[in-house]
This record gives C-alpha cells, structure tokens and sequence, in this order.
C-alpha cells in the first residue's frame, strides 16, 4: 500500500464518521431552513380556509411586507435594540474586563461570578427579574423615592431603554469573558515598551491594546448580533412587544403575526427578513476581519 | 491557507445567521401540514371509535379549555363525571390551557392540528369558531344532533344556535353561555363622589363628565376601566372597542368588505384617548397586562378603588361565594348602567354578545362517547350549577325561566340588554382583524394619536385580507 493509497483511505474513514452528524445537520437545520423559506412563498395559515388548502402563492407575502407599516416600524425597533444592546453589551463588558485585569485572582473570582449571573440565568428568570426591578413599585422606584425623585414607569415610559438594559445585563458577561481572554493574550511586553517610549495610558490603549485584541471585537460583535438578533422571550416577558409598537421587534412581530393573527406563511416570510439583516452584518462583520 | 480560512469564517458567520431563522421560523410548523390530513384519514376510516382505551379498559374523553385562575369549568367537568351514568366505562382527562387569550387560540390551532394531541371535547370562542370550521378542524355535528331532544325542541336559544352554525347550515359547536356588556359601577364611590347612585349615561360625554366629578371629589380612585391592551386580547376587541363603535351606529364590517377608515372608528378611538389623557383610566402597567380583566374586577371595583368598570356579565361570577373574588354584598353595592350610544341616538344604549361553546375536534378517535358527555354536561341539573357558578348567561331557554338562576342579581337587566344586542361578524378573517383591532388600541392609549392608530389599523387590515375586501367610509 503506497502512501496515497493510504490518504484516501483516512480520507474515507473521516468521510464516514462524519456522516451522523452531517445527516443530522440536514435533517434538523437544513430541511427547517429550507422549508422556512418554502412557508414563505405560500398562504399557510393556523386557522381559517388557509389552513386547510396550503397554496404557494409566490412573492406575495414580500409584496404585502414592503407596504407594512409595522415592518418598517419593527425594523427600525429591532436596529435600535441591537444598537443600543451591542454598545452597551461590549463597552461595559470591556471595562469590566479591563478592570478586572492583572487584580488578584481573588478579586477576579468574586467578581467575575457576580457579572456571571446575570448571563447564566435562563431568559424567563432574567425577564422576571428586569420586571420586579423596573416595575412600578419595583426596585428602582423605591430607591428613587428613597432620596425623593419622581417615581416612572419605566416599563411605559421608556419602554425600550428598559428592554435594552436587561438586555445588556444579561448579555455583558458573555463580552466580559471573551475580552478577559483576549486581554491576557496582549504580550506584556509590547506595553512595556510603548510605556518606555513614552505612550501614556490612553494612548497604550487606542494604539497598542485594541489592535491587538481587533479580531475579538469583531468575532464577539458578530456573536452578540446574531443572539441579539434573535431575542425573543425575554421583550415578549417584560412588554410583549408594547405599549403600542414601541418595542415590537421582528421576532415579536413575526410571531404575533404567525400566531396570534395566524397567518403562519406572513410570519415566516418576516423572519426572513431576519436573515437577510443577519447575514448582511455577518458578512461585514467577516470582512472588517479580513482587512488585517 | 488564508484564503480558506476566510472562507470558513464566513461560512460559519452564515450557518450562524440561518439558526436565527431556523430556530424561530421553522419550530412549530414544521410537522403541522400535510402530515395531519394523512392521519385524520387514517383515523377516520380505519380506527373504530373506542379503540384507544385507557389503562383500567375505559374509553379515554379528554376535555381542553382555558384556564382563567378560576375554577368554574374544570368543577363543571368534574362534577357532570361524577353524575354521568358511564362512569364505569368513560375516563375523563381535564387537560385545560393556562395561558392568555391569544396564546390559547394558537395552542388549540396546533393542536387540533394533530391527532396525537387533538383533544375529544374543546372549549371554542365563537368568534373563532367560524375560523376552525374553515380549517377543517372540528366535527360537523348535525349526525349527533338528529337524536338530541332539547337542540331539537327549541330549548337552545336562535340567536345562539345561529352564532354556532357555520355558512354550509351545519352546526359545529352547543353553545353553553352568552353574555351582554355593560358600564358597572361601586355605588359607595358614587355616593362619596355626591353621585346619583342610580346612574344610567345618556351619552358618552355623560360618561366623561362622571368620570370627570370622580376624579376631582375621590382622586385616589380611578374612575373609568376598559380592557385597552393586546395582552387581554378579543376582550379589548369586544369589551371596549366594538362596544364604542357600534355605539356610533357603525359596524365592523359593510357588505361584507371590512370597513377600515372612517369617521366613527376616530371617534371611538378619541373616546379611549380622552379616558387615558384626562387621567381617569387606571396606570398602563395595570391596563396593559394580561390580568387587566381580573384586576379591575377581582381586586379593584370591590375595594372601592375604580368607580367605573366597562365589562361583561360574568364578572359578577367572581362575587359569588364559589367565585375567585367573594364580595357578599355585591348585590347592593354594585350597579349596572347600559352603555349608551354616542350621542344618545336610539336605540339609547348598545351591547355585543358572545359566548362559548363546546366543539368535538374533527381528529378525535371518540366522537359518539364525546357528544354523549356533551349533552350530559348541557343536561338541566349539571347546567344550571355551571351557569350560576360561572355567572354567565344561559344558552337554554328552560334554565331562563329557574327561579334559582333568574333571582340572580342583575339577571334580568342583563338578560334584557340581549334583544338587540349585536354579534361579532361571522367572517373567518375576524380572528386576524381583530388582533389589528387590540394593537390600534393599545396604541391609542399609549400615547398614538388616533389618526395614527387608525392609518396603522389600515394598513395591517389591508395587508391581512387584501385590499379587495376593505372599505373606508
């Protein structure tokens, strides 16, 4: 037996034991998507004439999305949720992260758990948890009418701050970790010797340490999109996509819309939407990778 | 070796992308079509009825409805099992769905889907009815009922046996309650407020101008409540929008076509805007729960904490010594007032009429055992207990006329505001319009303007049954 002889043979052998779990991804993530984007081309319905007889009734489902309000309206919500979410998710979590840098493991392991918390609680506790504390007669209304500052409904009114803040309690570990990580990969030593050289702190950090760390901040940009894209239990908890339309996502919209209105195709082809801004920022995301 | 590198990651970046669509778009759907015709065939012409028994050799019913926090339906069940004669050979499984209106109609959507989770017997809105028939998914009962004494005798009102029988003249559901809405009001806050305690508004500005006094003479109390939120569902659609709108003389729908800009829909939505502008409805976070319902009634009217409460005969249901909430003296201290129409034009006052009623799904494997707890449900002695208890109106006309069931307080004025009261349109697209309808109002009451709501409300009705069958006025 030669040596390419060989090679194929172990090419083969891999092939095989690969198949479970490229059978799998086809089975439970190929065929959804695909029949994802098939729904999206047909009438299918929950209740009603619609669900009865499943016709494919082509493009009219996008037609009816451009001229939809309520589209547009939850598009510019789900912007403004990522938004608000990503900054707030990876500037916190990178001065958390900074901060947390060369204390003694002591400090880094009461505090790192603390932060933790937030991102290892299921959606349901955290929506829970945000609600109490933003509520009326929540948390934070009591320590305002301790020191005798107006009480709000905050759920009401400023409905998506609120939503955007639990958001990021939730979500700032997850940011916190992965620059911890990257920041204890920063050789010591090219800070040393920009210090030497004169850099001040600032500039250390505009200069030296972003640079270095650049590949995470996309990487963890690009996770944090994608899962904040997606939120979906915890705005449907803690408003439900109200008061009104003010914080009606399109995961909230395109549920409303596929069960609660039953119109299941209509649904599916918002969610569609979904990947469309999902990929875009993926792609972009990949590409400012790629410019190093 | 770069390249490829790059072509991984972006690879990944989209695999990453497709979960989003594949976790949320495809979950539920998946199995629902297709496969659930195949099998109701299969059930229907080759298992015979009593095949699936339950481990003691009994046939298994099992019953599905929506569990509200009160008990009146599960103990209905309950105790017409007790006092069914089949006992022996029947098992009842009391599977009720806790969730909100909404989610409860998707729940029963999907599961009367599937003949693995399709239940014998199902709670059904009427409103919604129309729709499931539609889809196929409940049982044309006009076989079961040619040997069904009382549905043949006229002992079922008309009125209701119409709101249970679809386009084709086939019945697919018994109605067991119907209701009528109306203004209730806490006789001592009027009276604290130098009220007449025996108040009937000729207009709506009458509403306004009590509301008005209220506020200004007991500012702790909130002096108006209407179901205004998407989380309380068909009740904000029913309760509060379409008691206004019909009030103006307008209806929902105009020959058919779904009116969707007009004049009295603006004038409907101003009435909500001025109730939530003027300060006299209860907080938003309050208003806009799925509870909003239960908190007024349950907690607030009895408490002497809400003057005015826009609601519907039932919730007289929760005073009651069985009932969620117990407020003996209910009878003296609660009033009830017509809804007046807009401007006092006749017929002077308004109300719409529902009710439930209980359907077999078409993927039961029991039909006959199923009809046959049915009307033994529906008998006289079981029924008048659950209709006392849940405060609803009866659908039988000999239980109307028992001193034990008419000597109830309020009866008699409710039961009167059903002549002339209005139903909702019997128009499968309802179940879609009338979730446009509770967001339209949620946004008005939030803060929208009217003019907003409704050019929103147009465009979401446009989109949903196309503009072929809608109208502006």
């Amino acid at each position: 037996m030669n040596k390419k002889q060989s090679g194929l043979l172990e090419e083969a052998k891999k092939s095989v034991l690969l198949m479970p779990s490229v059978l799998l991804l086809l089975v439970f993530f190929v065929a959804p998507i695909l029949l994802t984007v098939y729904y999206s081309f047909t009438n299918l319905a929950l209740s009603g004439e619609n669900a009865r007889q499943l016709k494919f009734i082509g493009l009219s489902n996008y037609f009816t999305m451009f001229k939809d309000r309520t589209v547009r309206i939850s598009i510019a919500n789900t912007l403004v949720f990522l938004l608000g979410s990503l900054i707030g998710q990876q500037v916190l979590g990178f001065i958390i992260a900074l901060n947390m840098r060369n204390k003694n493991r002591v400090f880094r392991g009461i505090v790192g758990p603390v932060f933790l918390a937030g991102w290892i609680m299921p959606e349901v506790v955290v929506a829970l948890c945000c609600s109490t504390f933003f509520g009326d007669s929540g948390t934070l209304n009591q320590i305002f009418s301790f020191f005798h500052l107006p009480q709000v409904e905050f759920l009401f009114a400023v409905p998506m701050l609120t939503v955007i803040l639990a958001n990021i309690w939730h979500g700032t570990a997850f940011s916190m970790m992965n620059f911890q990580s990257a920041l204890d990969g920063v050789p010591a030593d090219i800070e040393e010797a920009a210090r030497v050289d004169g850099a001040g702190p600032f500039q250390t950090m505009i200069r030296i340490v972003l640079p270095c760390i650049k590949n995470t901040i996309a990487t963890n940009t690009m996770l944090n999109t994608l899962s904040t894209l997606g939120v979906f239990g915890l705005i449907y908890m803690m408003t439900g996509g109200g008061p009104g339309t003010k914080t009606l996502t399109l995961p909230i919209f395109m549920y409303r819309q596929a069960f609660i209105s039953q119109q299941l195709g209509y649904g599916t082809a918002i969610s569609m939407i979904l990947l469309v801004i999902g990929i875009v920022l993926s792609v972009f995301y990949t590409r400012i990778m790629r410019n190093d | 070796m770069k390249k490829m590198k790059r072509i991984q990651a972006a690879a990944l970046a989209s695999v990453m992308a497709l979960s989003l669509t594949a976790c949320q778009g495809a979950g539920g759907k998946s199995e629902t079509q297709g496969g659930s015709t195949a099998a109701a065939t299969q059930k229907e012409t080759e298992k015979p009825a009593g095949q699936t028994t339950a481990a003691a050799g009994k046939t298994k019913i099992s019953i599905t409805f929506r569990n509200d926090g009160s008990d009146v339906l599960k103990k209905w069940f309950e105790h017409a099992y007790e006092t069914y004669d089949k006992k022996d050979s029947i098992e009842l499984d009391i599977a009720p769905i806790t969730a909100s209106e909404g989610d409860y109609f998707a729940k029963v959507a999907l599961a009367l889907q599937s003949a693995d989770t399709a239940p014998d017997i199902v709670c059904e809105d009427t409103f919604q009815l129309p729709s499931d028939v539609a889809a196929g998914y409940l049982t044309n009962l006009s076989s079961y009922l040619k040997d069904y004494k009382e549905w043949n005798d006229g002992t079922f009102y008309g009125a209701l046996v119409d709101g249970v029988t679809y386009d084709d003249g086939s019945v697919y559901g018994i109605p067991y309650s119907t209701d009528t809405r109306g203004l209730w009001y806490n006789k001592d806050v009027f009276a604290a407020a130098g009220l007449d305690t025996n108040w009937q508004p000729k207009t709506w500005q009458d509403v306004l101008d009590t509301c008005k006094v209220i506020k200004e003479k007991c500012p702790d109390v909130v002096p108006f409540w209407c179901n205004s939120g998407v989380a309380t569902g068909e009740a904000t659609s029913m309760q509060t929008y379409e008691m206004l709108l019909y009030g103006t003389g307008e209806q929902l729908l105009d020959n058919n076509k779904w009116i969707v800009k007009s004049d009295n829909i603006l004038k409907s939505l101003n009435f909500i805007s001025t109730i939530y502008k003027d300060g006299y409805g209860p907080s938003l976070s309050k208003v806009l729960n799925g509870e909003a319902g239960n908190i007024a009634s349950r907690e607030y009217l009895p408490k002497g904490k809400l003057a005015i409460t826009l609601d519907g005969y039932w919730m007289t249901g929760n005073y009651k010594e069985t009932g969620a909430a117990p407020w003996p003296e209910y009878k003296d201290k609660l009033g009830i007032a017509a809804m007046p129409t807009s401007e006092g034009q006749a017929p002077g006052s308004v109300t719409m009429s529902g009710g439930w009623a209980l359907s077999i799904p078409n993927l039961s494997d029991q039909k006959d055992a199923a009809m046959d707890f049915i009307k033994h449900c529906m008998s006289y002695d079981v029924y008048l207990d659950t209709i006392i208890a849940q405060g609803n109106i009866a659908t039988r006309t000999d239980i109307a006329k028992d001193v034990s069931y008419s000597s109830q307080p309020f009866m008699e004025t409710c039961t009167g505001f059903l002549s002339g009261a209005f139903y909702r349109p019997r128009n499968s697209q309802y179940t879609t319009v009338t979730t446009h309808i509770q967001t339209m109002v949620e946004s008005v009451v939030s803060g929208t303007s009217p003019e907003d709501a409704m050019a929103q409300y147009k465009s979401d009705v446009t989109n949903s049954v196309g503009a072929e069958n809608v109208v502006e006025k």
